[in-house]
């Protein structure tokens, strides 16, 4: 098929940045291809004629390092459901499509280059607190401590959350609420996570306050682009939490 | 080459123990005045800064991805071994020791396999304190499910997705650890070389990715945990920035290379749908415990559909040809078959390389909502991927470059033959022999993270001093300096070919000549196309861009470069080693039957390979492999 992009192009984070159309580049692209395969091309071809390629991210290409991070026709990581972009196919398009690809965009996921951002403040709020304090060594025998299915299941859910940023970028205020909730529920709801409760939950949200990320209006498009499917729900969880855990601490 | 492995003294079963109590130690106001360099934050290198860390030494950890919690360990989908025998059919640690050493077909080291069972069990407590959330049972108790290579079910999981659930536990550990200022995090950072002073590593080159700085980093002890080389085949299962290159930089100042022909070539892989294809994508191993490997009996079928071949015409080969172990039997048995029934005209598919996996009779056994439940993630990634609906036609699959079972040699405390520098996981050489068994990989790299690496570390700095070393030395001036000139000679060679091309070139070099089947003829043709192909690169590459901001095709660059030297390397030790053992089979030694065949009097030992200059021929030395607990057999899988 042959298709017609328009990418955003920035050099650098203080560089304004814009749109750049491609067609030529763009001829001849097979619906077998999966959406990074088909930029793998138009780069190709922009390098033999000597132009700087498109930068992305992209690591595993199979939908779980969480590195791929673009807005495909307005959508974070496109048109598919469940789905991260490198495992978007080219099936999704048809011959002749308009394809706009854009970077995450959020204060606090500022652009680096192209259509990579810096997602720093993700990790910012993990050191706050996404953690167990325990030190390599003292474990006990794991099996000492029998955790129900339905809990494991349910902290698993909120576990299988990769990271990518998309809950962010769909998010009309760019909250980084499903991001922080999931974490807190994997870790809240396990029982080697309950002692440091309160203070996770008051930490992990003051964190990621102060990393610039807006708040929650409830709109839930985080829920409709992640590519995990984490629940909404989880954000309900630690707002619950988190007014508890501010009572508890007065 | 010195390759004194240091083995401690006494029975296998207290080896560890002993060496324990033997090692030295350093005070807790000491540690706190050592620098350690951590190049990897994967299973093996997060979880070695992170304890590092705990233990109060000065860690700096590097990593080329954006954030440490998107090492490539983290795309492990099926499940970590561990003797912990919670089914009570039969396992131990002497079980899970024999199995690793048989299916490494007996190519490995007795003591460290044996440790790294051993360890197996403190793993999984480990992770789940971290709260790693294993699948479960009703009951609570931690689940089990079998993988190949064994009878006993010892393997945990979560899900699909137990490297992402392993390696988050990590990343949760070595946050923590970077709040509390133990570890300096470097992301986007990428090493380019490694320094020696007086004999000993000291630090390393990186160059930031974003910034495109060349900067230095001096440190006590330098432990490399940056993965394995799978994509020197340009398609294989690895992440799309994995790479050889701190290895091999590593290899250049003197570190031993050991064994870099074995591969592991996983037998359930999506198979390549065209020439733009990036990447290769696994479907667990566990599919194969409900999943039946078939292809059509006769030729004519290939083309129908498989519904329309009836079921005395399907060749269900490796139940047939294994009867005790079926579908199960080790990744390098089920990948050789599989290309065994494609070379004989019965592959399925465009282009003829593909065999079914079909799980019919399971969904007919343990009904829909079963099979959903333990392979469902994989199922809706197959159909995203392929188009096809698994539950209602078989899934195609082929075997794909995966692991990589070489790697720098190791002594029993995973020190290189560099004094201070240590290799951690993927990246050494020493305990899956040659071929890995499914499950064992995120075993070993916590294995050597959580659980060697910070007691043979401390063994090592106790004899050394504290005082800082500078980074004003003349030697990591001059690796800055080369550093800085390999990168201008990139920019400037302005060629015609970008530098995936020469990439795609030499991974179809490598997959012709040295993959799942070798043969004397083929690696003497890849060792005169490599180096004319490294020729080429050097004169005709397009590198567009600059040094000074991020640049994709630079970082890009520097990696194919370094794959154009290794894969020779590679070739030479395929092509010295004249015998077939685990994933490295050559056509020369095999049975009537088309199993491997091992030449025990000559080849049982890990060939390591010193580097001699780059116009040189690298010498091949000899780490004799003793085997005084699993008797040397042909490993039979029947």
């Amino acid at each position: 098929m042959n298709l017609t992009i328009y990418v955003w192009r920035q050099k650098d984070a203080k560089d304004a940045g814009g749109f750049e159309k491609y067609t030529d580049e763009c001829k001849g692209i097979s619906e077998h291809m999966s959406f990074l395969e088909m930029l793998d091309v138009v780069n190709d071809r922009l390098t033999e004629k000597g132009k700087m390629p498109i930068a992305f991210d992209s690591d595993c290409r199979e939908g779980i390092c969480g590195t791929c991070s673009m807005v495909i026709n307005g959508r974070p990581h496109g048109p598919w459901k469940a789905t991260t972009t490198c495992q978007l196919h080219m099936r999704a398009f048809k011959d002749g499509d308009v394809i706009y690809i854009e970077p995450w965009r959020s204060k606090a996921f500022p652009v680096i280059q192209d259509l990579i951002v810096d997602r720093k403040a993700f990790d910012t709020i993990i050191q706050a607190g996404g953690y167990i304090s325990t030190n390599c060594g003292s474990a006990p025998d794991a099996n000492s401590m029998l955790i129900g299915k339905e809990v494991s299941d349910s902290a698993m859910d909120a576990a299988a959350c990769i990271g990518c940023g998309a809950c962010v970028a769909a998010c009309p205020n760019s909250s980084a609420m499903l991001f922080t909730a999931a974490k807190l529920a994997h870790m809240n709801t396990l029982p080697q996570g309950k002692p440091e409760e309160a203070q996770r939950t008051l930490s992990m949200v003051g964190a990621m306050d102060s990393a610039g990320f807006g708040n929650c209006s409830n709109h839930l498009e985080c829920e409709a682009a992640c590519p995990k499917e984490i629940s909404g729900q989880v954000i309900a969880a630690m707002n619950r939490g988190y007014a508890k855990a501010s009572f508890g601490k007065r | 080459m010195n390759l004194d492995a240091h083995i401690p003294e006494g029975p296998i079963d207290q080896k560890w123990e002993n060496a324990k109590f033997k090692f030295k130690l350093v005070n807790p106001a000491n540690k706190r005045k050592f620098d350690i360099i951590v190049v990897g934050s994967g299973l093996a290198g997060g979880s070695a800064a992170a304890t590092l860390a705990e233990l109060g030494y000065n860690v700096a950890c590097f990593c080329y991805q954006d954030s440490p919690r998107r090492a490539h360990s983290i795309a492990a989908q099926g499940g970590i071994n561990a003797a912990k025998n919670y089914q009570g059919d039969g396992d131990s640690v002497y079980r899970l020791f024999y199995d690793t050493v048989k299916g490494g077909d007996f190519r490995s080291r007795e003591a460290n396999v044996y440790r790294l069972a051993q360890v197996s069990r403190n793993i999984i407590d480990q992770a789940t304190a971290m709260g790693v959330p294993f699948a479960r049972e009703y009951g609570g108790t931690l689940a089990n499910r079998s993988f190949g290579g064994a009878q006993v079910s010892r393997t945990f999981y979560a899900r699909g997705q137990t490297g992402q659930q392993l390696l988050l536990g990590v990343y949760a550990g070595l946050s923590r650890q970077i709040k509390a200022g133990r570890v300096t995090m470097f992301t986007r950072h990428e090493m380019l070389e490694l320094v020696t002073v007086e004999g000993r590593a000291a630090g390393i080159v990186t160059r930031d990715m974003v910034s495109g700085k060349i900067e230095s980093h001096a440190g006590h002890s330098v432990i490399m945990a940056s993965g394995g080389y799978g994509n020197v085949f340009y398609l294989s299962t690895n992440a799309m920035g994995c790479n050889v290159t701190a290895t091999y930089r590593a290899y250049k100042k003197g570190a031993g290379f050991a064994n870099p022909c074995y591969t592991q070539i996983h037998p359930t892989c999506i198979p390549v749908s065209g020439d733009y294809q990036s990447k290769l994508t696994l479907m667990s191993e566990s599919l194969r415990n409900d999943g039946r490997v078939w292809v059509p009996k006769k030729k004519e079928d290939c083309g129908k559909k498989p519904s329309q071949i009836a079921e005395a015409d399907r060749d269900y080969y490796l139940e047939r040809k294994y009867p005790a172990f079926g579908n199960l039997v080790p990744r390098d048995v089920a990948s050789r078959n599989a290309k065994l029934v494609c070379d004989e005209g019965r592959g399925v598919g465009p282009g003829g390389y593909g065999v079914y996996l079909d799980f019919a009779e399971a969904i007919g056994r343990l009904g829909r909502p079963a099979v959903e439940g333990r392979y469902g993630n994989l199922f809706d990634m197959y159909q995203r991927i392929t188009g096809d609906d698994p539950y209602s036609t078989p899934m195609r699959i082929y075997p794909a470059v995966h692991y990589t079972m070489g790697g720098l040699w190791v002594d029993y405390n995973l020190q290189s033959t560099i004094p201070g520098m240590f290799v951690l996981g993927e990246a050494n050489f020493s305990d899956h022999g040659a071929n890995r068994l499914g499950a064992s990989a995120l075993m070993q790299g916590l294995a050597d993270g959580y659980f060697v690496i910070p007691y043979t570390l401390g063994n090592y700095l106790a004899g050394q001093n504290p005082k800082k070393i500078d980074t004003d030395h003349a030697a990591f001036k001059e690796a800055e300096k080369s550093c800085k000139e390999r990168i201008d000679t990139f920019l400037a060679i302005d060629g015609k070919r970008t530098v995936d091309s020469f990439h795609k070139e030499l991974g179809k070099i490598m997959w012709d000549h040295c993959g799942m089947a070798r043969n004397e003829a083929g690696l003497k043709s890849a060792l005169e196309l490599i180096p004319a192909l490294r020729e080429e690169f050097w004169q005709n590459v397009k590198v567009p861009g600059s040094g000074a901001t991020l640049n994709q095709s630079l970082e890009k660059a520097g990696r194919v470069a370094d794959f154009l030297e290794f894969g020779e390397l590679m070739v030479r030790d395929a092509l010295e080693r004249d015998e077939s053992a685990g994933g490295h089979f050559r056509e020369e030694h095999q049975s009537p039957e088309g199993e491997a065949v091992r030449d025990d009097e000559n080849f049982a030992h890990a060939a390591v390979w010193e580097y001699k200059g780059d116009n040189a021929t690298p010498v091949r030395h000899k780490e004799p492999m003793t085997f005084e607990h699993v008797k040397l057999a042909t490993r039979s899988y029947k």
